[in-house]
């Protein structure tokens, strides 16, 4: 028999190498449960290696520039020698955030706050101090939801992860301030490898704001897996802000387990990046579960978005509705899998779909394919998808009331945008995003020194909430 | 003249629907259109107000002294030419507030002249609002987005009187509107009415013109106006029906 010839990428063979020399120093440190969990997943690595055009999920996608980086693994603690404001500056008008830092993959914070507690038992912080401080909480819920096989990444991450954000919310507690994570690269060739974990507890409550940020133009690779357990009638609202620059890898794959009643909302807006990929896979476990997935992209010159969003009605009575919407300039390129899945003792299940998109270019190209999958004979599934041009009729309409045709188009395509902008609950968040989308459709919106959200300085919302004149 | 149409051959997608329509308006005038489906009524104000895809193959509009063929619909609509849609559009997302402020901007800036002040465009649209009877959350709402029929309607007689239009043509403005509705668009038209504008109300039925009275009515066939007349010409119309007219006029 002929034996396969397998490509090994420059950056498989870089993270082969950074696994045998650190592989025996992390396990001094690791918790029992994360080196075994690092051994299986890079023993899967080794055999499937990254992703490749071949596999249904990756057809869209081609990673193999990527690949081909030489890239520096970071994984060593960033020492904290400077002000968190220095770096950190994310002020959002009328809108409390308890700020979590991440730099470079690593947790940003005085030694002795890695990880806090508050007075009603929240816990957040950092997710290796988690493992050492709260080891049996922890690793109950720790890679149980996402698993490490199936996926290059996900094993790439799983063996190579340092750090991340630990948030655990007790029975009953709502959170009041939302938690707003920032993460910034700000060193060039990295590849950063973090992982999150969420748990809220029964009859809780969190909204959390997830940032990925560039603060350069360096070229970056950051691999997030993130697991999120919402236990029964727990609530949480999920934002996901991309603003990475043009040369910027995001991989962002999300798994979620939904006990009964609990109810997820998910809004994520890719505002640029060179290339970005969010998963996520959302398992309605306990009837009477939730989910409200949307988001918004916003791509141009050669960027690349996929968005693969998995949501499966495991138990009857569930609801579950997925919105995305784009916006395409020059020769960017895009995917969107939308997935149902209903199982066969999932009746009662109602389940909707939908992808828009517009092409402003005839080089720009979408991909947009739904996916149903439905074994139970008393459901409600919809799907629709549409890619085209801006309306012909809304343009005549907007320029017979005097308005020029750049300022019309501006204003149909924000009015596009808006369907998913509206979901944002939290008002001065909308309205910074609203802020935001609008320099983007312009072409204004830069990758600034700071948090994205502080670039923005948009009018207060008294009489005139956008000077669309001026769009 | 404020309107001079002179032998105007329009298009559409190389099939001509306008075939020598001549036509004038002047101030403080009203012109009735009228005629059965599919005469070229809706092609004309198309024309007039520059719409994409209507190709003028033959002949000249005039307003204001100055030949537009070849003008945007937005140097159009800012020199003073207002339609009021059959079907008008919504836009999600954008507020009717935003929406009007926008466009009478854009009409100030064409002018050279500076933004309008916030409290005096407040104080402008409350005033507007009282004219067509419209509820003030309605101009808090997206444009068009969810309003019925009639809320449409009104609303773009509400814009008509807020951008003050040299020349304004509503066409098939009582589509769809029950007589209360009616009454209220007609008011408004009747009240935005002056010496120094005019109006072309484009038709199917004479009901509308017992409340908007007009100078002059005009039956327009197969691509021409084939017979004007005073107001007793809608009323003959109403009465007799358009199939006289095809009798006499078709090829």
């Amino acid at each position: 028999m002929e034996k396969k010839i397998k490509t090994i990428y420059p950056l498989e063979e870089i993270l082969f190498k950074h696994f045998g020399e650190h592989t025996d120093e992390w396990k001094k440190s690791d918790h029992p449960s994360v080196t075994a969990l690092r051994h299986e997943a890079i023993s899967y690595f080794e055999k499937h290696g990254f992703p490749n055009q071949k596999m249904e999920k990756w057809r869209s996608t081609n990673l193999t520039g990527v690949y081909e980086e030489p890239l520096e693994i970071f994984d060593r603690h960033v020492a904290f020698d400077k002000k968190l404001s220095d770096i950190f500056l994310c002020e959002v008008h009328g809108f409390n955030t308890q700020v979590i830092s991440m730099l470079n993959g690593s947790f940003y914070s005085p030694e002795n706050h890695e990880i806090t507690i508050t007075n009603e038992g929240v816990i957040v912080g950092s997710m290796a101090s988690a493992f050492k401080k709260y080891p049996n909480l922890v690793e109950k819920y720790f890679g149980k939801i996402s698993g490490y096989q199936d996926d290059g990444f996900k094993a790439v991450n799983a063996a190579f992860w340092r750090d991340g954000v630990f948030v655990y919310v007790p029975d009953g507690v709502e959170v009041k301030n939302t938690f707003q994570l920032i993460k910034i690269l700000n060193q060039p060739n990295l590849m950063v490898n973090t992982r999150n974990l969420i748990v809220l507890g029964k009859n809780s409550r969190l909204t959390f704001l997830h940032c990925d940020d560039s603060v350069n133009h360096n070229t970056g690779l950051t691999n997030t897996v993130n697991e999120i357990v919402l236990h029964e009638n727990a609530e949480l609202e999920l934002y996901k802000l991309q603003n990475l620059n043009d040369d910027s890898a995001l991989l962002n794959q999300t798994y979620v387990h939904q006990d009964a009643n609990s109810r997820l909302k998910v809004n994520v807006l890719t505002l640029n990046g060179g290339m970005v990929r969010n998963e996520i896979t959302d398992q309605l476990n306990g009837q009477g579960a939730e989910s409200q997935i949307s988001g918004l992209y916003l791509m141009d010159k050669e960027q690349h978005i996929d968005n693969q969003i998995f949501v499966n009605h495991n138990v009857p009575n569930c609801n579950s509705s997925q919105l995305f919407k784009g916006i395409m300039d020059d020769e960017a390129t895009g995917v969107f899998n939308g997935f149902i899945y209903v199982a066969r003792d999932a009746q009662k299940t109602n389940a909707f779909q939908r992808n828009n998109n517009v092409l402003i270019t005839s080089a720009a190209h979408i991909d947009t394919q739904p996916h149903l999958e439905i074994y139970a004979d008393d459901v409600k599934c919809s799907h629709g998808a549409t890619v085209g041009q801006l309306d012909n009729e809304g343009m005549f309409y907007l320029m017979q009331r005097g308005i020029p045709y750049s300022d019309a188009r501006m204003l149909l395509l924000f009015a596009f945008a808006d369907e998913v902008i509206s979901k944002i609950n939290i008002e001065a968040l909308r309205i910074s995003i609203e802020d935001m989308v609008k320099r983007r459709l312009r072409g204004e919106l830069s990758i600034c020194d700071r948090c994205v959200l502080h670039c923005s300085n948009p009018e207060q919302p008294i009489v005139f909430d956008i000077d669309i004149s001026k769009i | 003249m404020l309107l001079n149409i002179k032998n105007l051959h329009v298009s559409i997608a190389g099939k001509e629907i306008i075939r020598g329509l001549n036509f004038s308006v002047n101030k403080g005038e009203i012109h009735a259109i009228m005629g059965p489906n599919g005469t070229g009524k809706s092609t004309l104000a198309a024309a007039i107000t520059g719409r994409e895809g209507y190709e003028i193959t033959k002949g000249e509009i005039i307003f204001k002294g100055q030949v537009i063929n070849d003008w945007s619909p937005d140097k159009r609509a800012n020199e003073g030419v207002f339609l009021s849609f059959q079907y008008p559009i919504e836009i999600p997302g954008v507020s009717m507030t935003n929406f009007m402020r926008t466009a009478l901007n854009a009409r100030r800036e064409y002018k050279e002249l500076p933004p309008i002040p916030a409290g005096e465009f407040l104080k402008k649209m409350e005033e507007k609002k009282k004219l067509v009877e419209i509820h003030s959350k309605l101009t808090n709402r997206s444009v068009n987005e969810g309003f019925s029929g009639g809320e449409k309607k009104k609303n773009e007689i509400f814009q008509m009187a807020l951008l003050e239009p040299e020349l304004a043509i509503l066409d098939e403005t009582d589509s769809g509107l029950d007589i209360d509705a009616l009454k209220v668009v007609a008011n408004g038209v009747n009240q935005l009415k002056s010496d120094e504008n005019a109006f072309i109300v484009i038709t199917h039925y004479q009901r509308l013109l017992d409340y908007i009275v007009p100078d002059f009515v005009h039956v327009m066939y197969n691509g021409r106006i084939v017979k004007s007349g005073g107001k007793g010409l809608a009323l003959e119309l109403e009465e007799r029906g358009y199939d006289w007219i095809k009798d006499q006029f078709d090829d």
